[in-house]
Parts: structure tokens; sequence; C-alpha cells
């Protein structure tokens, strides 16, 4: 690896120095993807014929990246990593990559997902199971599984990636990198295959800060395809990172972060926590308020299945185009609903079926005001909550899940009613769609934890620049995986 | 009848054509030209429902929407929303339909409207009008089906009236009142032909002597679904009437379940589809995709103003300012199309009376014989001002004209293209005519002595002018020399 290791800002000099040609990265690139795809089974497709492209002012031009497989590129499978789409290749390219393409970046892989961004492990795409490049035995989380372990494994400096519940952030942490999805609305979600449109975000995989403001800035604009998106031409991400961040306030919540709120923690957890103590020390050294705050338990308890209900139900209805008449290997059958049915039945995962079963169970008639209508309303508390505490601090700042990547063996993966909420509060930035950035901030049994920053909505620079100072004090910026020993 | 009344409620779907793209789509809104386009030929790709794909409101469709709403004297939203009706069909790409439902609140709830109905005025409940999509439209062939994605999208207005009705004449007087009112308002050209029109009917019967404002007394609803025409409206509730009335008689009518019914064209009778266990849960939910809209005063108030001079207005117009009679201005006013042409005519110079007279017989004689649209006909207003002109100069007869406004219409031409090449102008040139007329009398004088004494051979005169001109002599100067001549004998 010569130049993958490296930063935006530091491959943008080297092209502008002509110290290296935008071929040359490509080429780089484009090898490191086969080896890692040979290690870790992190992309659906590499794009071997990617070339190199004229360098210009912008810092993106010229180097290479990843796109989540949930990105309708033209030309270029795009297969969700569903067996569903496993042949589908678009005629439309997603806004968000369009303008990255734009600025002169140079997609040479596109990443696996969990099926249709519907899963948090990494393990059930259609390629099968992504590996984590710090630890084979364990899993990157997911959906961004294979953005994650190809930029932590050093690939190229930055893979796109959706978030719907922590899609982006929880496989950053697992992976030891910065995930980041700005404001709802900020990037378009136009070309984007959805799961919950209410939830779904894009956002970035990088392995600093820096890295993340700049695409981010070459990914978002207002886009007459997306109704949800806002002008936000006077957000400049990059710019807005200067390390001032004296008199900035931070809170963490007790019944989050406090060991003595769970009943039987594990070494992990008491490590991972004190661990998120020492964060906050460095926040303290940096001249940042932090503040302990106290959040009803019962709300946090519910934000679970808040988000399963709400994601289910809106999984049910936007996957309803997949039946296979349209697009998609057509099923077989003698009328258009066998056709159909043979499709679904033979295309979805059994874990996708579960969730579009709870997703329909909760729309119908008799049930919806139980579960629908009181999701709603309890996403709309929580999110309430967190607007609150936005009035007297800058961001929440909080550790991610309960620990390092859990194995793939599956022996740890039985939910602890106690760190439920601990595991999932990085739902509640897409409940509010609010800017939320994840940085590593440390190991344990030298696999990489990290912790979260949240803010509120549209104040994305307040947020990356708090991430940065921190990154700034600590050192697993620009971090690239390596195995641990097991022995 | 006499022993029962009914109530009959409608659901009124119509298609807004007067936008340039569809509802939710940048795709072109065909619905006007549906009949003559190449299928599949204005489709982006969310009208199929590609994955990333999003719906984009069009605003132009919102305000058409709205104008309905204010003209049904509507209360509109403070808020818009749009809401997703979950079902599979393969005329339904995205798997679910992008419509209103009553909560929260779709464009217009709770208005009414007075219609005339044989003469009398009536009033409905209007329960609301909502904005959705259309779907595909498909083709069943023997084998296979075929769908056109053109019309998935199309902008559709949804109405639904109270059970107000009690007769299917009252139904349909309505659905022809809200056909020109959706042509005034330039909405759309609301046309069945073109199937920018379908209605469901839901019908029941109770005993005449109970209070019908009491639901309690209300019978068991039927729906009877999709039906493209209002002579269909008419026929299927008539059938609907008599069919609920004979269980009645049999005594089995409180054994009938509610239900959902479709009416057959070919056997004219409706047929069940299912009951109320088996309806259709659509899962609604708002449509996340689409931020909901705030209305301002100010909009609505601007969309109030560009409310377009409705049918009733104009009709006072023609009779007031035009004399034309009561019946005549209500010819004209029934379609859009038909005054708009009226109007221009005049604005063109042609006299109202007769553009009236020409309009009102010939032309809309043609056009119901042949069913056409006059749109669709080459005729334009110029033309006919033109062709009432040459009649008012004696260049062309009365009867000539009628056979040149077909051959305008069939030959696609010009009215003055039409007498030149028939070479039908007429002689009207006096002294042309008397020479012509001087040499009748001299050929034929034996019926000379026979007009003496009977006048009516003044005809044959005419009739033997009119061979020596070949039919171009003005008839009445004709008719006037020749007097004038023979009484000279």
């Amino acid at each position: 690896m010569k130049y993958m290791n490296k930063s935006i800002e530091e491959l943008h000099e080297l092209l502008k120095n002509k110290e290296v040609t935008s071929q040359e990265l490509i080429k780089e690139s484009l090898e490191l993807s086969h080896k890692v795809q040979e290690e870790y089974n992190a992309f659906v497709t590499i794009l071997d014929d990617a070339k190199g492209v004229e360098v210009t002012d912008n810092l993106l031009s010229g180097i290479p990246y990843g796109i989540k497989d949930n990105y309708s590129t033209k030309g270029i499978l795009s297969t969700g990593s569903s067996n569903t789409l496993k042949d589908y290749v678009p005629f439309f390219t997603a806004t968000a990559i369009e303008n990255l393409t734009k600025s002169g970046a140079v997609p040479v892989n596109k990443t696996v997902l969990d099926e249709f961004g519907m899963g948090g492990t990494g393990t059930t795409g259609h390629t099968g199971i992504v590996k984590n490049p710090w630890d084979k035995t364990r899993m990157c989380a997911g959906s961004s599984a294979g953005s994650a372990a190809s930029v932590a494994a050093g690939v190229y400096p930055y893979a796109t990636g959706s978030d719907t519940g922590d899609s982006i952030r929880k496989p950053a942490a697992y992976c030891g990198i910065v995930g980041y999805k700005p404001t709802y609305g900020m990037i378009s979600r136009y070309g984007l295959f959805p799961f919950a449109s209410s939830l779904d975000h894009c956002g970035v995989l990088t392995r600093n800060v820096t890295d993340a403001a700049i695409v981010v800035d070459n990914m978002k604009g207002i886009d007459e395809n997306d109704m949800t998106t806002w002008d936000s031409k006077n957000i400049h991400l990059k710019e807005s990172l200067t390390g001032k961040v004296t008199g900035k306030k931070l809170c963490y919540i007790k019944e989050l972060c406090d060991i003595n709120m769970y009943k039987n923690p594990t070494k992990e957890l008491k490590e991972h926590l004190e661990n998120f103590q020492k964060s906050l020390e460095i926040c303290r050294n940096l001249g940042i308020e932090v503040e302990e705050v106290s959040v009803d338990k019962t709300l946090l308890n519910a934000l679970a299945s808040v988000y399963v209900v709400i994601s289910c139900a809106e999984a049910t209805s936007n996957m309803s185009n997949l039946t296979g008449l349209i697009f998609g290997p057509r099923g077989e059958g003698k009328k258009w609903d066998e056709i159909m049915k043979d499709y679904r039945t033979k295309g979805f995962s059994p874990l996708i079926k579960r969730r579009f079963v709870i997703g329909s169970y909760v729309l119908q008639a008799q049930n919806k005001d139980r579960y629908f209508h009181n999701a709603q309303r309890v996403r709309r508390l929580l999110v309430d909550t967190w607007k609150n505490l936005f009035k007297k601090y800058d961001a929440v700042i909080l550790p991610v899940g309960s620990g390092p990547a859990k194995p793939l063996d599956g022996s740890k993966d039985i939910l602890d009613k106690d760190t439920v909420a601990l595991e999932e509060h990085l739902q509640i930035g897409n409940f509010g769609g609010f800017p939320s950035i994840t940085i590593p901030n440390g190991f344990i049994d030298g696999l990489p934890v990290a912790l979260n920053i949240t803010g509120n909505c549209y104040d994305d620079e307040n947020v990356l620049n708090i991430a940065y100072a921190i990154e700034s004090k600590m050192n697993y910026k620009n971090q690239i995986a390596s195995e641990v020993n097991h022995d | 009848m006499t022993k029962y009344k009914a109530l009959i409620g409608l659901e009124m779907h119509c298609e807004i054509s007067e936008t340039n793209t569809k509802a939710f789509s940048s795709a072109k809104n065909g619905s006007k030209t549906s009949n003559i386009d190449l299928p599949n030929s204005h489709i982006r790709p969310v009208d199929m429902a590609f994955p990333g794909t999003l719906p984009v409101i069009n605003k132009e469709a919102v305000k058409k929407a709205l104008m309905a709403s204010i003209i049904l004297n509507c209360k509109q939203p403070e808020y818009i929303y749009f809401e997703r009706k979950n079902y599979y069909y393969p005329d339904l790409p995205k798997g679910f339909q992008i419509t209103q439902e009553t909560k929260p609140a779709p464009v217009g709830i709770y208005g009414e409207l007075t219609y005339e109905c044989k003469d009398k005025i009536k009033k409905v409940r209007v329960n609301n009008i909502h904005l959705e999509e259309d779907a595909a439209s498909q083709d069943h062939l023997e084998s296979s089906s075929v769908i056109n994605y053109n019309r998935a999208g199309i902008p559709l207005l949804e109405l639904v009236t109270e059970p107000d009705f009690h007769t299917a004449d009252e139904a349909v007087a309505f659905l022809e009142t809200m056909r020109s009112i959706y042509q005034y308002a330039e909405i759309s050209e609301a046309d069945s032909k073109k199937g920018q029109i379908r209605c469901d009917v839901n019908v029941s019967i109770m005993d005449e002597d109970l209070d019908e404002s009491d639901p309690n007394n209300w019978g068991t609803k039927v729906e009877i679904k999709n039906i493209n025409s209002f002579g269909g409206v008419r026929d299927a509730i008539n059938y609907e009437i008599e069919r609920q009335i004979e269980l009645k008689e049999d005594g089995t009518y409180d054994q009938m379940e509610q239900q959902t019914r479709r009416w057959d064209e070919d056997t004219l009778s409706t047929i069940y589809m299912r009951g109320k266990v088996d309806a259709i849960d659509y899962k609604y939910f708002v449509e996340p995709n689409i931020p909901k809209i705030k209305l301002s005063k100010s909009w609505l108030e601007e969309i109030k103003k560009q409310i377009p001079i409705l049918a009733p207005e104009r009709k006072e117009k023609y009779i007031k300012d035009y004399g034309l009679t009561e019946y005549d201005a209500k010819i004209i006013v029934k379609e859009k199309a038909i005054a708009d042409f009226y109007e221009e005519t005049i604005t063109k110079g042609a006299n109202p009376k007769l553009a009236s007279n020409w309009l009102t017989t010939n032309i809309l004689g043609y056009l119901n014989k042949y069913d056409l649209n006059i749109k669709d006909i080459y005729l334009t207003p110029q033309m006919l001002v033109d062709l009432i002109k040459m009649i008012e100069d004696r260049k062309i007869s009365t009867k000539q004209s009628k056979e040149i406004l077909v051959k305008i219409i069939e030959d696609k031409k010009e009215p003055k293209t039409i007498v030149k090449d028939l070479g039908i102008t007429q002689i009207t040139d006096e002294a042309e005519l008397l020479k012509i007329i001087t040499e009748v009398i001299k050929e034929n004088q034996h019926q000379v002595e026979q007009y003496k004494n009977q006048p009516r051979v003044l005809d044959y005169f005419i009739g033997q002018t009119m061979k020596k001109t070949r039919g171009k002599a003005n008839p009445s100067l004709t008719s006037k020399l020749l007097k004038q001549e023979l009484d000279k004998q």
C-alpha cells in the first residue's frame, strides 16, 4: 500500500504536484480491492475498467472511492445485495453519486450491504458475509459493512454509506473509522434504494473527520428529484473545521453511560464505558463543558421497538415495487400474482420476509393505532426530548454500542435487554434527522470502539467541528485495520 | 318504486388533463392524447417504480385540485399531505398509490353544490375531494395482458358525495354539472370517451315513509365499481334499484350483505365481486417522501381569483348580450369546447344568432352523428365566420352552405377552396341573370301562357333557370326577376 492509506488532502497534494497520477491511484485501489475481496468479501462488483481522470482543484478529483451497492449507478450492476436485483443494471445514477462524479471522484467498486440495508450484521447480503478486517471472526456490523471494511482496510480514503438506524455509524465503530450521516435532506436520496424513507440518510465512511466533511460537501445539495432536500449552499463543512471548541457544551445520558445502570455488565461493557469517560476528559481538556443528563428510562427502552415498527412498516411498502415484472429476474407462474409470489419467495432472505410480516401486521387497520401510530407518538417524544437537550447543549455525546465488534459465530449475539438502548440509541439520530458522527475512541482487546456525537438539525458544521477537535486529541485518526492476533 | 326510495352516492374519478406533467413525475401528462399516443412513451423512471426513484409533487395539479375544492365550496386544509394506499396489482408499479385519505384532510372536505335536474335546482353534499395518481392501463388479450404506463401517474381527482341522490337522473345531472365545471375551470377535458372519467356508485333503498336524515333507516349499501360512462351510471343505478326492490319483495333483502359489485356492459347487469369481510385493507400511511405543504391564505385567494367564468354565467351572457333563447344558450354552454368555439366566431365577427343556429343544429348534429369532438374536426371558428359571410353576401345558398360544411369537415379544406373547386359560386349579378331569364321565357312560351292563370308555374321557371345555370343562380334573386319579367308578358 503506497497511497491508499492516505487522507484525501494528502492525496490531492500528491496529485497536484504530479507525484502520482489518478490512474496510478485507481490501479492501486483496484489491486487492493481484489485482495480485500478475497480476505473479507466486501464487494459485489469491482470496476476493473475504472480509469483515472483529470485532476482539478476539487479535492476529490482523481481519487478512487467505493459505492454502497444500494446506490443506483447507471450501467453498473446495482443489487442492494439482494437476489431480487441480482442482475439489475440501472439506467440512471443516484444524485449523490452524480455529484461525486462531477467533483471528479472515481468509483472503483460497489460494496456489500445487509440485504437492502435491512440488517445490522453485514452477514445477510446475497454474496455472503463481510468479515471485519481487524478480526475475521468478527462482524463489521451493518448495513454498510462492505464500505466500512474496505475503508478500514485502506482500499481508498472513503466509501458512501446509507443509514436508516445506524447503518453507517455502527459499522464505522466496529471497524475503527469515521462514519457520518448529515441532517436529513442535506444529501439527496434520489437513486438510493429505499429501506424506510422517513429514516433513510445518505452519508459517508472515512478515516478522519476532515475527509468526511470534504466528501459530504461534495455529495450534498438540493435536488429537484427529492422533495425532502433543502438548500445547504451556505453550509461549508470542511471550512467549519476550526478546532475551536472552547465554551461548547456537550451532554451524555446517565441511563446509558453509568455502569451502575446495568445488572450484570460484561468486562467489555465496563471497559467501554470507562474508556468513554476518558474521552469526556479529553473534551473537558479542550475547554468543552460536559454534563450528565437524565432521560426517562422507559422512553429509552422503547426506542428499539419504535424503530422496528416504523422501519418495517415503511419497508414493506417501499419494497412492494419488487415484483419481478418490470425488473429483476422473472418468477415462474401462470398468472401475474403467481409470478410475483415466486419471485419474492425465492428472492428475499427469511430475515427480510420477517420484517415484511411485522410491517404488514403493524399497518393493518386493527393494529395500526396500537403499533404504528403509537410508534410515531413515541418517535415524536424521543425527538422532542433530544431537541430540548439541544436548547442547552451543542450536541449529545454517547458511546457506540456496548463494546467492540461482535463475533460472527453468534455466541454473543443474544440481545441483552439491559443494553438494548445502548446498542440502539443511534436510531434517535434517524428519528429526528439529526446530524450524527461516529469516531473511534480506543480499543478493547485490540478491537476498536467508538463514540458518537449527535447535534440538532442543520447544525452539521458545529457537530463536525466538535468531532474534529476531539479526534485531534486522540490517536485513532487515519488508522488502517491490522488483524489482531488470537493466540 | 312507490313504496321505496333510493339513496345514491357517487365517487367520481376525473383525470386532470390540463397539466403539462404527471402528478408526481416529470413525464408528460398524456391524458388528452391517450387515444392516439404510442404506448409507454410518456414515462420517467418513477412511473415504473425503478428502485430509488422518488415522487415530486406537481404544484399545478395541486392548484387545479384546490380550485375544484373551492368551486365545490369545500373546506381546504391547513396542510396538504399525501398517503400511500398499499395494494398489489400489475397496473400499480410501486405497489401503492399516492392518494389522500380523509385523515389527514385532503384538498377539500364537506362542500356542497347545487345543480339542475329537469329544470329543478337540487343540492348535493360533497364529503371530500382528493388528489391522487392514476394507474397504468391494461389490455387483456387472449393469452396475455399488455400494460401501458402512459396513464400511470396522471393526476386524478376523486370526488365523493354523500348519498343525496334519489334517482339515476339526479346522479347523471350532477355528473354532467361536474363535467362542465371541470371543463370550464380548465381542470380537465372530462371526456369519458378518453377514459378520463370513471365512476363508482353506491345504492341502497329504504321504505319511502321513513326519515332519510336518520342513517338507521338506511338500507344496505351496495357499491358498484368502475363505470366508464354516464349512460352506464344511469343504467347501473336503475338496474341496482330494481334488483334491490326485487329482494325486498321476495323478503330476502335483509339477508343481503354490504357488498361490492361491478357493472357489466355486455349483460347490462351488476355482478357480485366481494362482500364486506373481503374488503381490502389498504394499510394507509403518510407518504414520507412528500413533506407536508402549508397552504397559504394568499395562494388560496389567488386560485379563487383565477377561477374562470363557468357555464351558468356564460349562459346568462349569451341570453342577455347575444339575444339567444334559454334553450339554445343551454345547448351551447353544455360543452366548454362548443361555447369557446361559439365565442370565437362572434369575436371574429359572426352574427351571434346565425352562429348559434349553425352550432346548435348543423354542427352539433354532425358531431353527435359521428361521435366527434369539435376540437377534432377541421372546421375552425374562422371557417364558420367565412361560411356565414358567404351566405349573407348571397354568394352561396343556405342549401349549398350545408353541403360545404360537410365538405370542410370531410375533405379538410377551406370553405373558399371548396366553393371554388365545385364552381358553386352564385350568379348574383342582376344583368347577367336577367339575360338568362329572358332566354328561358323565350324558350317556354307555352308555360308563360299557363302562368297567367296558375302562378305556381313560377316554380317551373325557377327550375329551368337553375338548370341553365347549373344551380348557380341565386334562388331569391331568380324568383324576384322571373316574377317581374313574367308579369310583363
